[in-house]
């Protein structure tokens, strides 16, 4: 599996780390339990087209969001995560 | 037909001409008292154990394929108890101790191996979580042992016991612990089940699970509708879909683990070794090829296939550890689809939904445990209460913060 990094072109996925599903949005803090919950634990965990995050540590360390087939693993799109403003772990090195 | 000395004597004199199919191909019925959707090792040890511990016979196993065409019949075949936490060692334990009287019980040869499973550490820090842990394991009546390096050197002298990045300093051994044959545990259990009267029904995909006003009421298939007064779903990988159509979310994501044999070598290694400082684990199987794996590739996927990092990553832990194998070639390697859960522990549980019944979550580690899943699942499907050794193994436990977190990496699937 190959991934096309915005920046440095299409890599090797070994120099990507996985997060997982992307959309997920950390609550506010003062949210309640259920909402933290919710955001942690379950997973819609779809066949088929799935938004997930990636961070291209082997290269220029941006988050990006993939959307993939996990059937398939065919990548249907590739964008920086700042830029659509994903969530906020998406924004430094340092997340989660 | 009972397996014996005298029937395989007579069926060789006989030129192996009378041997018949060891379980029935039934047509569904309307109704059963219990409907197990998947057929894997899980489902039939429950609907074998529904049947010999509870006497509920009227139960069919629900498979989209045929019976050991998932991942019962590919993986690495170990089974171990060398566990850390509360919540699971009881259960792992009881499930190796059905291992041990599982073929006179269910009268087919499983191979069951207790040829030992040693866990290698590599340094001081490494050996003080090895005594822990060996410590945790003998308070609970399992079997432990810490090896120093010349305990190991004993055991398995052709490792590389002077790697200069990572010497061997001793390992943590499990005598009990061993291997399988994981396709004979499928079809003994689908033979022992069968013969009891339970309908394993193959080819036949759930498509639907019909609720209404919070009752289970059975399951639409490639067969028709099955009307049923009690479901489980034991899944594996495709637990998500199965539980969403009953509306439920799962605390599961559903990843790749690929596993790799090589050709066949005249006897190399006589015990399970997993490497310490990476994941790996190794063993040598009858026909003499040795069967290994790594971690999963870590990623969402239901492609029954990785990607090539994580193959040179268990290449290069293979070789760490055995120079002596750098140049057998692999024969043949799979990927198959794992439930990881958030906590890298199962779930064995009622649903929110009445009697609709939930067992996944097994992560990387399912097949160790098929005896013991089966045995409490049909517990708690029976007795509609949890089963002692698997009362831990609560869905709700993530929302009430009781998690089973045995690898400490916390709601992350990819690092357990």
């Amino acid at each position: 599996m190959r991934i096309s990094c915005p920046h440095c072109g299409e890599r090797d996925h070994g120099e990507f780390a996985y997060y997982g599903d992307a959309t997920k949005r950390r609550p506010d803090g003062a949210s309640d339990v259920e909402t933290f919950f919710e955001y942690v634990y379950p997973r819609d965990n779809p066949a088929g087209s799935h938004r997930e995050l990636w961070y291209h540590v082997g290269g220029c360390r941006a988050w990006i969001v993939v959307n993939r087939d996990t059937r398939t693993h065919e990548i249907f799109s590739v964008e920086v995560a700042r830029k659509r403003g994903e969530p906020s772990q998406g924004a430094g090195a340092g997340a989660p | 037909m009972r397996y014996s000395v005298f029937s395989v004597l007579s069926q060789a004199l006989k030129g192996n001409t009378g041997w018949k199919p060891v379980w029935r191909e039934p047509e569904p019925k309307a109704e059963y008292d219990v409907v197990i959707v998947g057929g894997g090792g899980h489902g039939l040890s429950t609907a074998y154990y529904l049947a010999k511990n509870h006497g509920i016979t009227n139960v069919a196993v629900v498979e989209r394929g045929y019976i050991g065409s998932g991942n019962i019949g590919r993986n690495t075949t170990i089974i171990r108890s060398n566990y850390g936490e509360h919540g699971n060692i009881p259960f792992y334990e009881w499930s190796l101790k059905l291992w041990e009287g599982l073929e006179q019980d269910i009268n087919y040869n499983a191979m069951v191996s207790q040829r030992g499973v040693l866990n290698l550490y590599h340094s001081d820090a490494q050996r003080d979580a090895a005594a822990r842990r060996g410590n945790t394991m003998r308070m609970h009546g399992v079997d432990a042992e810490l090896l120093d390096v010349a305990g190991v050197r004993k055991l398995v002298p052709n490792l590389n016991f002077d790697n200069a990045r990572f010497p061997v300093y001793g390992g943590l051994f499990q005598p009990r612990g061993g291997t399988v044959r994981h396709d004979a545990v499928a079809w003994g259990y689908a033979r022992a089940a069968d013969s009891r009267g339970v309908d394993i029904l193959q080819h036949c995909e759930v498509t639907g699970i019909r609720v209404e006003n919070g009752h289970a009421l059975g399951v639409e298939t490639a067969k028709g509708f099955i009307k049923a007064k009690k479901i489980g779903l034991a899944c594996a990988g495709r637990s998500s879909q199965v539980a969403a159509m009953a509306g439920l979310r799962l605390p599961i994501e559903s990843h790749v683990l690929q596993a790799f044999v090589s050709e066949g070598v005249k006897p190399l290694i006589d015990t399970v070794i997993t490497f310490g400082a990476g994941h790996f684990y190794i063993s040598q199987s009858d026909k003499g090829g040795l069967v290994f794996g790594g971690n999963i590739d870590g990623y969402n996927s239901y492609a029954q296939r990785g990607n090539l990092p994580v193959i040179e990553e268990v290449m290069e832990e293979a070789v760490a550890m055995f120079p002596s194998i750098g140049r057998l070639r692999v024969l043949r390697h799979w990927g198959g689809l794992m439930d990881m859960s958030m906590d890298g522990s199962p779930i064995i549980d009622k649903t929110p939904i009445d009697n609709l019944y939930l067992n996944c979550g097994w992560c990387i580690g399912g097949f160790k445990a098929t005896p013991a899943s089966g045995w409490c699942f049909a517990h708690l499907i029976a007795q509609d209460a949890p089963h002692e050794v698997a009362s831990a193994m609560r869905l709700d436990r993530f929302a009430t913060g009781r998690l089973i977190n045995e690898s400490g990496t916390g709601a992350q699937p990819n690092l357990h």
